[in-house]
Order: C-alpha cells, then structure tokens, then sequence
C-alpha cells in the first residue's frame, strides 16, 4: 500500500508526504465527515453500512454476559423453574382479567363517542427484541437490539417493556439498531400528566433512574406520585402509555420554574427483551406522522389527533337523500343510525 | 513497516477498541482509560513509519460507529493526538515510563479537549467535570500498558 511508508525510501516519514500533510488531509475529510453527518443527515446509507460491520463485534464484546445468562438458564433448579412457572401463570390469569375488563371499557368508550364499534388498537404489530448491549453513562443512555431493517424496524420507532416507555429508534442497521432511552440526556418525550392532563415535555436527566419536566411553572398542579403518560403529540410515541411516576416537586418562591424530577416506570437494567411497536395509522390516539427527513415535526395532522368525533360518521348524516348507490352498496354494512351530535335520552 | 508489523498494529488496535466499547458498570465507566488513545500513542512513539495518523483515524472512525455522537469526532481527536506525538516521537520515545506518563496525560487531555469542543460545536450535551478523570488513569496506567503494548508489538519477548 502506498499510503505506508518503507524503510528504504529516502524521506523520513512514509511516502506519501510528510506528517503535517497527512494529519491535515485527515482532519479535512473528518472535518467534512462531521459536516455531513451533522447538519445534512447525508451519511443515513453510510451509518447504515457501518452498523452492519460494528454488530460482529458488538455481540462479541457481549458474548460473555450473554454466555453467563444462559449457563445460569440452563443450570436453573427445578424448584425454581416450578416457582416461576406458578408466577407466571398467576401473572397471567390477572392479565386475562385485565384484558376482559379492557374490552368492555373499550366497547364503552366507543359507545360515548358515538362509534358502533370499539376504536381497533393502537399498536398494530409487536416484535420483541432482545437487548445486546446497553450503555449507561452520563452523556449517552443507549441500547443495542438484536432487530434492524431486515425485521422491518425503522428509525424513530417507538420501544417499550412490559411497564414502560423504554425510548425510540435512533439507528438502524440491517441486523442490529441503537435504541436512545428516555433518560438520555439528549432524549424529550412529550408527556401528560394522567390527573391533570396538562401536557409538559420530559427530559432525560442522564442516569437510568431520573427524567426531569423544567417546563413547569412554579404554580401548576403537579405532585409527587403522579403518574406521566405520553401525549401522543411530536410523532413519535402513541398516546397514553405510561412513562414515568413524579417522585420530586421542589418549587421555590424565587424561580418562575419548579423542578420536577420523576422516575421512568420501565426497568431497562433488568430487562433483557423490549417490544418494538408498529402504530395503526388510523388510530385516533396514534402519533401523528408527519415527520420530515431530519425528523422534526414540521406541523401536526389534525385528522390523526383525538377529536370529539369520529371521523368516518360524520358524512353520513346528510348522506341520506342523495346517495343511491354508494348507499345501496353499504346497506350491507351497520351504519351510524343518528347523527354523532345527538344527545341519548 | 512490514505487513508482519501493520499486522500486529491493526490486532493491537481492535483489542484497545473492544476494551473501549466493554460494557462496565457506569461507576467503572467514569474510570475507563483511553484505551485506544494508549495503543496510539503507543504506536506514533515507537513506529512512526507504519502510519500512526492513518490508524487514529480510522480507530477514531470506529469508535464513532460504536459511540460518537457525530461521525468523525473520535477520528479527528485520535488523529490530532498520533500526528503531535509522531512529531515529537524520538524525544518521548528515549524518556523512562513513568515520564512519558506525564505526555500521555497531556495527550489524554488534549484528546478529550477535541471532543469537548466538537461536543459543544455540535450542540451535543457535554456532561459533567467527570469525563476528564480518565486522563489520569490513563497517565496511572501507561506504565503498565507500555510494555503490554511492547509484547504485542514484538519488541519484548
């Protein structure tokens, strides 16, 4: 290779110039490398490449813990296996309770917004992936999974365990994606608060265990205890999951802001699967996506957001003169039978 | 120099790079010297023909994929820190460990400098006073690392 240099040539350092020349060239290309990953989100197709050829090593490197879960598995007494089994299956005869009590509720809510039917659920598909690496420190809180393009995940999706929001997609290689948690410093969630409804943004706070709201004013009705809930707006995240519980409301009569310190109800040191989540677009609590390239919000979809009716009944109370065909062809289908605004006796 | 050496520099370097991407509890993380930076300097010292700067940046370039913020901050530090200390390689290189320690400290804090700035350029957070501990562990184990270096390198047998 001409870029190194041999012991015979007669210049000192290599061939292909001097060091000064070479350190210049470098810093020139990171310089431009920087530039373009920065501010032009050119390098998505690079990234994409280089996270394929990081992910040998990455589950190298994680092989050893890897290794340790599953001797630790497989040696597993039988007591222990019968304990978890019996748990389990408490666990989920509560869950079926749970879910009976879900669809009534659900077919109930349909009823008060005027809907025949239950609004479907907001998650159309779950794929559960497992986690190979995660980084905690101060300045990056990010999970390796063991999903990527060729499962169909995309960047900006939204990650969640059995108790909380974990976070979102941030790159996606064809095997592997990087997942920034909701603790990240770099990381905002837009929450609700499920008392109040008043809508705040979440920032992380760096560690695992602490998300901060500074955008509270000093008199809004928050206390400890409360329970943070996505709003649904940004995007990115579907509307109401919980997220995180208030643990610390410290107001000072000085500054405009309280501080507010809550803690996310999802456990991603224990965890060692999430759930990637595909949104029903037609949803109304589905996050709306209108997400351009450098994925900012550029303006909201009011038809993806919560509205006082549904949308597909509306049309269909002066439906009724003029409509011979269209009409004859949905007979068939139940249909609204009063218009949505009508108040039941 | 010889493909044998380029060989044995790149085997050092993937080492140093998966001891820099080695989960740690955050406690250890805070305290995890610059491997990378080590093999480096290393390097740039003892075989400044074998392409010290071309090293730093790619090694730069793949720490970058495994946890830079922006694509290139890594290459651009490690690259800055192989081309100062090539230049002043023979005079680092005739020094005793425990003094070179001192000039892989100061490289260690030029090193976190560059990603500092580009951290602050770019708009990334820039965390607290602890990530310019490692400086020191990294100057406190360097004369450990130097002659674990040198047996990689086939210098010591």
């Amino acid at each position: 290779m001409a870029a190194f240099g041999t012991a015979t040539t007669g210049r000192p350092l290599g061939r292909s110039g001097s060091p000064g020349f070479r350190f210049t060239l470098y810093a020139l290309l990171a310089v431009i490398v920087m530039y373009l990953d920065q501010r032009q989100h050119y390098l998505e197709h690079v990234r994409y490449a280089l996270q394929a050829a990081a992910y040998p090593i990455q589950l190298a490197v994680n092989s050893p813990p890897a290794a340790w879960r599953w001797l630790h598995e497989s040696v597993a007494t039988r007591e222990s296996l019968q304990q978890e089994n019996a748990r389990l299956r408490a666990a989920q005869r509560d869950l079926e309770l749970r879910a009976m009590r879900y669809e009534a509720l659900a077919r109930e809510n349909g009823q008060l917004r005027g809907l025949r039917e239950a609004l479907p659920p907001v998650a159309e598909r779950w794929l559960a992936a497992e986690i190979v690496s995660i980084q905690l420190n101060s300045l990056r809180q990010r999970l390796l999974l063991d999903r990527g393009a060729v499962n169909g995940v995309f960047k900006h999706q939204a990650v969640l365990d059995d108790k909380g929001l974990i976070g979102q997609t941030t790159h996606v290689g064809p095997w592997s994606a990087e997942v920034i948690l909701i603790t990240d410093p770099e990381h905002a969630v837009p929450v609700r608060i499920e008392r109040t409804g008043l809508r705040t943004i979440a920032v992380g706070g760096g560690d695992t265990s602490s998300l901060a709201l500074p955008y509270l004013p000093g008199n809004a009705d928050i206390r400890s205890g409360d329970l943070l809930v996505t709003s649904g707006l940004g995007g990115v995240f579907p509307e109401g999951y919980p997220v995180a519980r208030v643990t610390e409301v410290h107001r000072d009569a000085v500054q405009p802001l309280a501080q507010v310190r809550a803690v996310p109800l999802a456990h991603v040191e224990t965890d060692t699967e999430v759930m990637l989540v595909w949104l029903r677009a037609d949803q109304p609590a589905a996050a709306a996506a209108a997400l351009n390239a450098a994925g900012e919000l550029t303006g909201g979809n009011a038809a993806l957001q919560p509205q006082p009716a549904p949308p597909k009944a509306a049309p269909a109370a002066p439906a009724a003169p003029a409509a011979p065909a269209a009409a004859a062809a949905a007979a068939a289908a139940p249909r609204p039978p009063a218009p949505v605004n009508e108040t039941r006796p | 120099m010889s493909p044998d050496s380029r060989g044995r520099m790149l085997l050092s370097a993937l080492v140093a790079l998966i001891l820099t991407v080695l989960p740690l509890p955050p406690s250890l993380e805070v305290v995890r010297p610059g491997f990378l930076v080590l093999t480096v300097f290393y390097w740039s010292i003892n075989a400044p023909r074998t392409g010290g700067i071309t090293l730093g940046f790619f090694a730069g370039l793949a720490l970058d994929v495994f946890q830079g913020p922006v694509l290139g901050q890594h290459a651009l530090a490690l690259a800055l820190v192989s081309y100062l200390v090539m230049r002043e390689h023979q005079r680092i290189r005739s020094k005793p460990a425990f003094q070179q320690a001192f000039m892989v400290f100061a490289a260690l804090v030029i090193y976190e400098f560059v990603l500092f700035a580009i951290d602050g350029w770019t708009g990334h957070p820039l965390g607290s006073q602890l990530r310019w501990i490692h400086a020191a562990t990294g100057a406190l184990i360097w004369p450990l690392a130097a002659p674990i270096l040198a047996y990689s390198a086939g210098r010591l047998t």
